[in-house]
């Protein structure tokens, strides 16, 4: 994205931030519900992000973290609790549970680390639907309230998407700057050359963890929103297909880039609802929409943009030199 | 006892299934770093297949070699030509998330064109039972084991007798090489998919009649295989199919031993434990860090 000039960078984001707080205003229910639910997979997808993209850590388990701090916030929320003490629970547990599975991480890299996820994936949505003490089981958990922020009252569907657009501000904030600190640093050493990163001094083994552990919390806050979000849970949504769902958001986005999962959340979310108006086969056309877009490029979309931006470099740079060159040779 | 032997059969005819759907699975893996997340979809579909041949006329017989040459067409040739072939060089992810693409699309076309519903599926073996060593067994089961143990004795056959199965074998090994002693390393590549097609084919024939043709029904079957195949050893055919047998016995025995709510579990704990403490496979050859 460096090739933008600096101002017009910041105009652009500031206008898609009015955008997505002035033209939902005269949405209907479905379509806010829709948008909310983008923010909040954008918050699931930039965990995972953190722990793909950047770290370079296999997960086939996001979905189940989100899974997690739903049940977490339900529960809370269910019995009383407002709902920031419950996202903060559903981020230590998270976190917790996100680096005991970051441990498989440190003996098995790539598709074996993601088939560990995957079964912890599938070993979670078992629980959610067989502890029915806890979870209501298949039955579920119904009347979730929505949450007071500041005295107001969330529950029309409105003020409930500026919740979850908030949140996902704050999310955002926060891994721009994790991803520019040295830890940011750290998690791309781990990814580009873990060998390399050791002997440099990384504490690989901590940062690996810490990835997991980072991307599961933002799971875990996703869902703490979802719960809330949709109001009632039942595990269905929790299966491996969300995980699965939530990888692909990533690398369709675009892996390792930070605006990456808003993409890709686009994509997932608001692409099947756009192809609506085909009824049955809109989510045939969305596989294939996917398939394609990887044949033609698999870095996802904005490794499109990334290689347009890298090319126009690379021309600009040699019209410079060929300007130079020919400078010095009418000096001579 | 008879308890015991009953559920050890019927475990080893679906794990007959899984060893079959995990072989074509390894070889994919080991020719072209195809982790094919559609594998479970690929089973569904050839039922599919044969059903429509049938519904157009065509008797049982026709209709089986139909669907069979079909799959190979289809989840053989063109899913290596359309989908493996351009995304091969960027890596394992990209391929891999696009098979997850490639699940959807076949679950919601099957949806579409065939049916949301069950349909029931003939089968090849005559229902009945017979008597051995004092048991009632079902010939299902008997031809199910059968069959998927000739077809896994053929590719073995194929692979280590003939010159051209070691030509396989040696351009999964090590492509380069074998393309400079002269093996047509794409060539075969494309064998081993359309290998991988004839199975999930065979594959599709036998569960089929036992689990009636759904278009969700891949789901489940993809994972086992998945855990099959990882459990016996990513990177062996024989890995593969004690993988299968023994995710059959065991999620049978776990069904009626531990309780039928964690079923689904005992495999994936196991899986979770093999992958920690010997994640080559129970059968498996250590990868070779290239660092």
């Amino acid at each position: 994205m460096s090739g933008f000039a600096k101002p017009l960078k910041i105009a652009l984001g500031l206008a898609v931030i009015a955008a997505l707080i002035v033209v939902p205003m005269n949405f209907n229910r479905y379509g806010l519900f829709i948008l909310s639910q983008w923010a909040v997979m954008s918050i699931a997808a930039m965990g995972l992000n953190l722990t793909l993209g950047y770290a370079g850590q296999v997960s086939l388990a996001q979905g189940a973290f989100v899974g997690i701090g739903a049940y977490a916030a339900a529960i809370m929320t269910t019995h009383g609790w407002p709902l920031p003490a419950a996202i903060l629970v559903a981020i230590v547990l998270s976190f917790a549970v996100g680096w005991v599975l970051g441990y498989p991480a440190l003996r098995v890299q790539h598709h074996y680390l993601a088939f560990v996820t995957l079964a912890f994936s599938t070993l979670a949505f078992l629980v959610f639907r067989n502890e029915s003490w806890l979870t209501g089981g298949i039955y579920g958990i119904s009347n979730i309230p929505r949450p007071h922020i500041f005295g107001l009252a969330t529950n029309r569907p409105l003020p409930f998407y500026y919740v979850c657009l908030g949140s996902l501000a704050i999310v955002s904030l926060a891994v721009w700057w994790l991803i520019r600190s040295p830890w940011g640093r750290a998690f791309m050493a781990l990814r580009e050359n873990p060998l390399r990163a050791q002997s440099l001094g990384v504490d690989t083994r901590r940062y690996t963890l810490m990835a997991f552990a980072i991307g599961s919390a933002l799971g875990g806050v996703a869902g703490a929103l979802y719960a809330p979000l949709t109001q009632y849970i039942d595990p269905v949504p929790f299966n491996l297909s969300l995980s699965l769902d939530l990888l692909m958001m990533v690398i369709v986005g675009g892996a390792g880039f930070y605006f990456g999962p808003f993409l890709g959340a686009m994509i997932a979310v608001l692409l099947p609802e756009w192809l609506r108006f085909t009824e049955g086969y809109y989510l045939m056309l969305y596989a294939v929409a996917v398939m394609l877009l990887l044949i033609w490029s698999p870095t996802g979309i904005l490794g499109i943009l990334d290689r347009y931006l890298a090319e126009r470099r690379t021309k600009a740079a040699s019209a410079l030199r060929a300007v130079a060159k020919s400078r010095l040779e009418t000096v001579q | 006892m008879s308890n015991l032997f009953d559920l050890l059969v019927a475990g080893l005819a679906t794990g007959a299934i899984y060893a079959l759907v995990a072989v074509g699975f390894t070889l994919l893996w080991q020719t072209s770093q195809t982790i094919n997340f559609a594998q479970g979809e690929f089973v569904m579909l050839p039922a599919f297949l044969m059903l429509a041949a049938m519904h157009v006329g065509a008797p049982f017989w026709l209709a089986i070699i139909l669907g069979i040459l079909l799959s190979m067409i289809l989840l053989g040739l063109a899913f290596k030509l359309l989908l493996v072939d351009p995304m091969m060089r960027h890596g394992v992810l990209p391929l891999a998330i696009a098979t997850m693409a490639l699940a959807i699309g076949i679950k919601e076309a099957v949806k579409q064109f065939f049916s949301a519903e069950a349909s029931p599926f003939p089968s090849i073996v005559p229902t009945g039972d017979i008597s051995i060593l004092g048991h009632a067994v079902s010939l299902q089961s008997i031809g199910v084991l059968v069959v998927a143990i000739l077809a896994v004795l053929g590719l073995t056959t194929l692979l280590n007798r003939t010159s051209l199965g070691h030509q396989m074998q040696a351009a999964a090994q090590n492509p380069t090489v074998a393309r400079i002693i002269g093996v047509p390393v794409e060539r075969m590549i494309l064998l081993t998919f359309l290998i991988n097609a004839f199975l999930v084919a065979l594959a599709s024939l036998l569960i089929t009649p036992i689990y009636l043709a759904k278009f969700s029904s891949g789901e489940v079957l993809g994972q086992a295989a998945f855990i099959a195949a990882i459990v016996g050893g990513f990177n062996q055919v024989r890995g593969a199919i004690a993988g299968g047998l023994l995710i059959g016995v065991l999620d049978n025995l776990a069904a009626a031993y531990v309780s039928t709510q964690y079923r689904a579990a005992v495999p994936m704990i196991f899986l979770i434990a093999v992958i920690l403490f010997r994640p080559q496979g129970l059968l498996g050859r250590a990868e070779e860090r290239t660092v």
